[in-house]
């Protein structure tokens, strides 16, 4: 008895240490997509700064509007459309799939980038 | 003081002494206008104490523009004060416009309560109609649904539409829906087959008024500010004696004449833009507030029969 004891104690530790290191793995490779995840445009003097970005696939890129007139983000291809963005409103859109994705402010029509995605 | 003057000097129907007399007056203040060979004159105290619209089919209208209402940066904090004074501008004319244009951009950010407070500041205009066209401010959510319902003429297409008053014609335009990435101000095939047929049966010598937001010649295509099928649309009206395009969008006021075709925009009644090319950014230009009003106001405009070209009058809210 006494040693099926033992052996279960043992067993339950021996999983529960499988488990954190299990578990500690996907953590820090999380870590590291969350840091890439993310890629931001400021949009200032009527112009999408920066004009071209280049992200890795699955990035979420976030546009702030920081001029004192609306504009809006919007997909060549009809793939994204944010609503009109007030002064310091933001839109967000995760790229998924690779490849060049054109948009343009369909207010200011001049207004146009690409999103580059790797 | 108004004076028929018929002395016929030379038998060739053209009364020169009349017409010195008008030019001695012209500098004090007189309007000399000739209707069949005759001249007619009126001091413009005269003018004062009739209306407009009695002087055989002659009219006058107003056009306002960008009121932007729902805009409170910098530039301008209370741009429905300034509104409201440039509607006092318009009631304080000799003689009340027999319509007002408004060529767009009415609100700020296309909200509802913006166009409640539009509505209910234009209400105190002392005229019988008001006429619009939407800007691309006025068109951010829907596709244009809440203004073409509010302020719209027609239900077709996105609400292009022409009228008649005292015998010239009006055509409002709608340029800022559709718009193409890396484009300028937009017109469209439907809108432009239109066209050619609202005018196809109009008399060469009916005056001809079009009204649309963005400007229909190329003021600063850097900048956005131009049309890039307007020279379709022009090619429709070359024919009239008289055409004369009202636009707003660029916030200052602006005059080309090319031929037959008059071009002008309006001054903002909410903020001033640069001028082409002096600023990073067409954006709103703040400026000292005892210039903010010399830079805001209204434009008047007569129709006079049998004249070639439609007298336009603009004012800033600053001029007395």
């Amino acid at each position: 008895m006494k040693n099926t004891r033992w052996i279960l104690s043992a067993a339950v530790t021996l999983l529960t240490a499988l488990a954190v290191v299990v578990s500690t793995g996907p953590g820090l490779a999380a870590n590291t997509a969350d840091q890439s995840a993310s890629a931001a445009v400021q949009i200032d003097n009527f112009s999408f700064n920066p004009t071209s970005l280049t992200v890795p696939a699955g990035t979420t890129v976030t546009w702030t509007n920081n001029d004192d007139v609306p504009h809006t983000v919007v997909s060549d291809d009809k793939l994204f459309r944010s609503k009109a963005l007030d002064s310091d409103d933001k839109f967000s859109y995760t790229f998924t799939k690779p490849g060049t994705y054109n948009y343009f402010c369909s207010v200011h029509p001049k207004m146009t980038a690409k999103i580059v995605v790797q | 003081m108004s004076d028929y003057i018929k002395e016929n000097l030379n038998q060739d129907g053209i009364d020169r002494r009349g017409f010195l007399k008008c030019m001695a007056w012209a500098g004090t203040g007189a309007l000399c206008v000739l209707q069949g060979g005759v001249l007619k004159s009126f001091a413009l105290s005269d003018l004062m104490r009739q209306k407009i619209s009695d002087l055989q089919g002659d009219l006058s209208f107003v056009q306002i523009s960008d009121s932007h209402i729902g805009f409170n940066k910098a530039a301008n904090t209370d741009v429905t004060a300034t509104l409201r004074e440039a509607i006092a501008k318009v009631n304080a004319l000799p003689t009340p416009p027999l319509f007002v244009l408004h060529t767009g951009d009415l609100t700020h950010l296309s909200k509802a309560e913006e166009f409640d407070t539009l509505a209910e500041s234009l209400k105190s205009l002392k005229t019988d109609q008001v006429f619009y066209v939407p800007g691309e401010h006025d068109v951010l959510n829907d596709n244009g649904e809440m203004f073409r319902k509010r302020f719209g003429q027609q239900d077709a297409g996105d609400g292009w539409y022409s009228f008649d008053k005292n015998g010239a014609h009006f055509i409002g335009l709608v340029n800022v829906m559709n718009l193409k990435a890396g484009g300028l101000g937009n017109l469209g095939s439907e809108q432009l087959a239109w066209l050619a047929k609202d005018v196809a049966n109009l008399q060469s010598s009916m005056p001809v008024v079009v009204f649309a937001h963005i400007p229909l010649w190329g003021v600063y295509p850097e900048w956005g500010w131009g049309t890039d099928d307007s020279e379709q649309a022009l090619a429709y009206l070359k024919r009239f004696g008289s055409v004369t395009v009202l636009n707003g969008h660029i916030h200052q006021t602006m005059q080309k004449i090319e031929g037959n075709v008059t071009f002008h925009t309006a001054a903002s009644t909410a903020f001033p833009q640069p001028q082409p090319g002096q600023a990073d950014s067409p954006g709103p230009m703040k400026v000292p507030d005892d210039k903010l009003r010399q830079l805001l106001g209204i434009t008047h405009v007569n129709v006079v029969r049998g004249k070639h070209s439609l007298a336009i009058v603009d004012s800033t809210l600053a001029s007395g």
